[in-house]
């Protein structure tokens, strides 16, 4: 009896089962592995993203850091320059400020000795009119003898020549 | 989850709102003769019914009729189980003989005055057993790959994450590797269902109760069935080679081959044959190990034994756990193994 298969569930369980297979298959296993097997193919890919993106992000940040390098080494360079640079304007100033101070000088002194030799011909034409006026004063008063004329002028001349 | 809870108690209400026959007929004339058979005890649960015994209390016997078809003779027959009246009454001159070599099967005495046993397409317990285990297959797995869909590529929830690594594990490591990375995909929803057919039927088979405790997959016939399946699945997919292995050996001797080629045949037989036995045998062997320790409480007439009883009994239901996966697996595997030796590529040997 129990080694004895009975016809009767052979025959139920072949077409239950072959129906369970079938129905499973369908609407079970079918959409199941599938799903499985998409969500398996979707991980894959986000990983792969993922470690592209994390590669390109830490590429990124490479270059970020080698721009910023050249970017301060770009501006010590300016700042240099710029160093450099003032200080050349600052002594060039200083200079052409030096030559015009010794110019100024220059045309200063010159003017002073203009000045100096017009007030001393100015003098001179005045000590002239002075000295002719005193003459004419003295020939006025006494003008009684020839020699004693002529002493008091080359006198007078003599007093009023300068040194 | 919420919805298949549901509907195992829809099934639970309508299964008990059958019309269940209690029988109300006095056994008197058995109670003095009432010695308990622990043999037939145990050969009553292990074995097919006509009917689904639930519950006796006292001497009302509580079972599920299920309806009877015969074919005697071109002619159908179909009637309720309980017209037998747990087998003490016959109808239509059929009778469930009780003993000699038709015992438990519907006979009637043909016109030589011998006991006849019609071709028997009956609703027995194990049919209703096996309908029952595929109603809850398909309604545990098509909400899932429904779950599947709507889902998308989002993770598994609930009993989808629960049942999924089972899946998985069925693919991946019982088809992928024996079949190979090319072929598994097309034997994968047979693996898959043997695979959850077995494990249901041999979990539901441990539960004592009604509507379980069918000893489904501890019956001849269903795993001859299976094994057939597989059979037919194995040698339809046998290539050049493994038929070449048949009957043309590489190597074997010309005069060799007489001898050579039944022998094979005989391996092609023996491999599901071994199958069948091998399923069959664990599960009938665990339910007479656990039925017989819960015997013992009878046959010493003494609840001092249950405690040791019920022990042992627990012991062995959490090895028959084990068993009801290593079992699903096992044949799941070897199937999965005899497909790829079938199927094979020619230069791996």
């Amino acid at each position: 009896m129990l080694t004895t298969p009975g016809l009767g569930l052979v025959f139920w369980t072949t077409i239950a089962f072959l129906l369970l297979v079938v129905l499973l298959r369908k609407f079970a296993w079918k959409p199941i592995v599938t799903a499985i097997h998409n969500r398996n193919q979707a991980i894959d890919e986000a990983l792969k993203a993922s470690e592209i993106a994390r590669a390109e992000m830490a590429n990124l940040k490479a270059e970020n850091e080698k721009l910023l390098v050249q970017a301060k080494e770009e501006r010590d360079v300016i700042l240099a320059e710029a160093r450099k640079m003032r200080e050349k304007i600052v002594d060039e100033a200083a200079d052409r400020a030096k030559e015009e101070a010794e110019r100024i000088i220059q045309a200063a002194n010159e003017n002073i000795h203009y000045e100096k030799m017009a007030a001393i011909t100015d003098l001179k034409n005045q000590l002239a009119t002075l000295s002719l006026e005193i003459a004419e004063k003295i020939l006025e008063k006494d003008l009684a003898g020839d020699a004693r004329q002529k002493e008091l002028a080359e006198k007078l001349v003599k007093e009023v020549s300068f040194n | 989850m919420q919805k298949i809870l549901f509907s195992i108690l829809f099934i639970f209400a309508f299964a008990f709102a059958l019309p269940v026959q209690a029988s109300e007929e006095d056994s008197g004339h058995e109670e003095s003769s009432e010695e308990f058979d622990p043999t037939e005890a145990i050969f009553e649960h292990i074995l097919d019914a006509h009917e689904w015994h639930i519950v006796t209390i006292g001497e009302k016997h509580i079972s599920l009729p299920l309806p009877v078809i015969l074919f005697d003779e071109g002619q159908l027959h179909l009637f309720s189980s309980a017209k037998f009246h747990h087998g003490h009454e016959s109808y239509n001159g059929y009778f469930i003989a009780q003993e000699g070599d038709n015992e438990g099967k519907i006979v009637r005495i043909n016109e030589a005055g011998e006991e006849f046993a019609p071709l028997d397409f009956s609703i027995t317990k194990n049919v209703a057993a096996l309908f029952f285990s595929i109603f809850l297959l398909l309604i545990i797995f098509i909400p899932i790959a429904r779950k599947y869909k709507k889902r998308g590529n989002q993770s598994p929830r609930d009993f989808q994450a629960f049942i999924e690594p089972v899946i998985q594990f069925v693919i991946d490591d019982i088809a992928k590797p024996n079949i190979g990375e090319k072929r598994y995909m097309r034997y994968t929803p047979y693996l898959l269902t043997v695979f959850f057919f077995i494990f249901i039927n041999n979990l539901m088979g441990l539960v004592p109760f009604f509507p379980f405790g069918a000893n489904l997959t501890g019956n001849i016939a269903v795993t001859m069935v299976l094994a057939v399946f597989t059979l037919i699945i194995v040698n339809f997919s046998g290539n050049k080679g493994y038929w070449r292995h048949v009957f043309a050996a590489p190597g074997v001797p010309l005069w060799l081959l007489p001898i050579m080629i039944p022998v094979e045949i005989i391996g092609i037989l023996s491999k599901p044959f071994a199958l069948m036995v091998r399923l069959f045998a664990n599960i009938t062997a665990g339910h007479i190990i656990v039925l017989s320790l819960v015997s013992l409480i009878f046959i010493f007439k003494s609840l001092l034994i249950s405690p040791a009883a019920i022990f042992f009994v627990l012991f062995m239901d959490v090895l028959e756990l084990l068993v009801a996966a290593l079992q699903a697996y096992i044949f799941t595997l070897l199937t999965a193994l005899f497909i790829g030796l079938a199927v094979q590529e020619a230069e791996h040997h």
